[in-house]
């Protein structure tokens, strides 16, 4: 960790985050205060019965003009027979071999599979490569470069080029665990070099984000660097970036259909396969449904932890 | 066990003349800043040093140095009679000796009251965790904080937390506490609960070390006052003679503001 240096202490460490709940002055506008945010949030109707009634009429008429523009368009009949018609919707669904179709929610599983073995991987890879990055000291710099030639190469390359890389790059040499392995699992591979990058800078930004101060008191006990990282930092950091960190992990969950290039039979290959055989688009209606379905919720979820953690601050702000 | 006995028990090498901290020629630079230019100062044990001046003076900054939290620029400690400004002095055993109390408690947030004491016994000296605890329970009792160790810090007063602050600086069983403005960051009518457990320290023998703005407080619990300014020992005495008869201009200067201010 790096040392802190403060030079000459300020009479009044501000230690406590600086919410003072309560304390906005009169006059000033709400929504720069940033209290306007729950303007965004769920409860946006702000409570009275005249406020749900609003917000239900403007978001029916909101519906209604979409719905309208959809229907009246020109080419709307076309459209809503290639890709919201209901039966093909549904053998895509539950698929045909047969008739040389697979099912897309069976092959989303596939998706399933791959994004929890990555986003593990992801958590601890990511980990090592923020907590690398921060170390200090001169016998650690070639960690260190390595570290950050990785993070710049592989933010800065496009997943999907990541994926060819992987996918066709490993087979072609040859080896003999390395080049056998199957479509998902280069995929998976790809993805986790990809998203690691992402996710130690969000681990980063969490270590940076604890106070010096921190890590003045548990060196002021004796602790050791590793210590004091594990129990003392660590535990800090990585509450503040649980709902970033589930951000990448929702963008993760859809971009495991990217593999799909590879030739992995999940959701959008099942999908593809569909349209391929039967010239209807509404199997990919369905893969993207489902993979709503995977991931609303974890947006959810994560709004409510990023809600949870405001209220814990907002009433800690005056400890 | 008292602490007296405790700073006993583990110096070898005090009791003699010794002395349980020894600074000379200190320098510390940040950048361009110099901050402390040559402290001298000699603590025997038991002694309790109020270090006194204007904010910026470099009381913190001599505090944190001594801790070895801030590596000194030039010039040696000794911490009874070992120089821990050596090279190859492994600085994270030299801490579990000294503790040092902040002026804003950095307790940590993520913790309880109890595990915020026994996290440096326990992982710093490996004492048993049921040890450490027990040890702990003690300390928070002892500090008028029994049925608090459950708590998180957040959840209790400003002078509570200093308390903890403190109670977690003692599990360590330092040789020497340093005690950082202690009382800047709490509500006036907090104040005097930590000074309290700071004059109950005194009293058990605990040798400390205390940057202070409490004038009052200084010239009741100090065997010697020392007066900072622009980074050095202006000034050293025993409090009954700095605070009525002080020698140096800048003393006078200082302690004419402090007594206009009401706060002598």
């Amino acid at each position: 960790m790096t040392p802190p240096a403060p030079s000459v202490q300020p009479p009044g460490d501000p230690q406590s985050g600086g919410w003072q709940p309560g304390g906005l002055p009169s006059g000033e506008p709400l929504l720069l205060t940033g209290r306007g945010s729950r303007l965004l949030g769920t409860n946006a109707a702000g409570g009275s019965a005249r406020g749900v009634a609003l917000s239900t009429a403007s978001t029916l008429v909101l519906l209604a003009v979409v719905a309208a523009v959809f229907l009246l368009a020109p080419g709307s009949a076309v459209v809503r027979h290639t890709f919201f018609n209901p039966s093909a919707m549904w053998h895509s669904l539950i698929g045909d071999p047969a008739k040389g179709y697979y099912s897309v929610g069976a092959a989303l599983w596939l998706n399933i599979k791959m994004f929890l073995s990555a986003e593990v991987l992801i958590l601890v890879l990511a980990l090592v490569i923020a907590v690398v990055r921060q170390s200090p000291g001169p016998v650690l710099f070639p960690l260190r470069l390595a570290a950050t030639v990785y993070v710049d190469i592989f933010r800065g390359v496009p997943l999907i080029l990541v994926i060819y890389a992987v996918g066709f790059g490993l087979p072609a040499l040859q080896l003999t665990v390395v080049s056998t392995q199957n479509a998902a699992v280069y995929g998976v591979l790809a993805l986790v070099l990809s998203y690691s990058a992402y996710v130690s800078e969000v681990y980063r930004a969490g270590l940076n984000s604890v106070h010096p101060s921190q890590v003045a008191a548990a060196r002021s006990i004796g602790l050791r660097s590793w210590p004091a990282l594990r129990y003392v930092i660590l535990p800090q950091a990585i509450r503040t970036v649980i709902p970033p960190l589930l951000n990448d992990f929702i963008s993760l969950q859809k971009d495991t259909a990217l593999v799909s290039v590879l030739g992995s039979i999940e959701a959008n290959r099942a999908a593809e396969i569909y349209s391929d055989t039967t010239f209807n688009y509404s199997s990919y209606t369905v893969a993207a449904i489902l993979f709503l379905l995977l991931t609303i919720p974890l947006a959810r979820f994560t709004d409510r932890l990023i809600a949870r953690d405001r209220a814990r601050r907002l009433a800690g702000g005056n400890g | 066990m008292t602490a007296a006995e405790n700073t006993a028990a583990e110096n070898p090498v005090a009791g003699g003349a010794v002395p349980a901290l020894e600074i000379k020629g200190l320098h510390k630079s940040f950048g361009q800043a110099e901050v402390l230019r040559g402290i001298d100062l000699s603590v025997a044990a038991h002694e309790v040093i109020c270090l006194i001046g204007a904010s910026g003076s470099g009381k913190s900054t001599l505090l944190r140095t001594v801790n070895l939290l801030e590596p000194v620029s030039a010039g040696d400690i000794w911490l009874s009679g070992q120089r821990i400004t050596a090279p190859g002095i492994d600085a994270n055993r030299v801490r579990q000796h000294i503790g040092i109390v902040f002026q804003a408690y950095n307790l940590f947030p993520h913790m309880t009251v109890l595990r915020n004491v026994t996290l440096g016994p326990v992982k710093a000296l490996g004492v048993r965790t049921a040890k450490a605890t027990e040890e702990a329970r003690a300390l928070l009792a002892r500090f008028g904080l029994d049925g608090r160790a459950g708590e998180y810090p957040d959840r209790l007063s400003g002078g509570q937390q200093q308390r903890v602050a403190i109670a977690r600086a003692l599990a360590m069983r330092p040789r020497l506490l340093l005690l950082d403005e202690v009382t800047s960051a709490l509500d006036p009518e907090l104040v005097a609960e930590v000074l309290d457990v700071i004059r109950e320290l005194a009293e058990s023998g605990m040798t400390m070390l205390i940057a202070t703005h409490e004038m009052g407080f200084a010239r009741d619990i100090a065997t010697r006052v020392a007066f900072l300014a622009d980074g050095q020992i202006v000034e050293q005495a025993p409090p009954a003679e700095l605070f009525t008869a002080p020698q140096d201009e800048r003393t006078q200067r200082f302690l004419r503001r402090i007594t206009e201010a009401g706060r002598l």
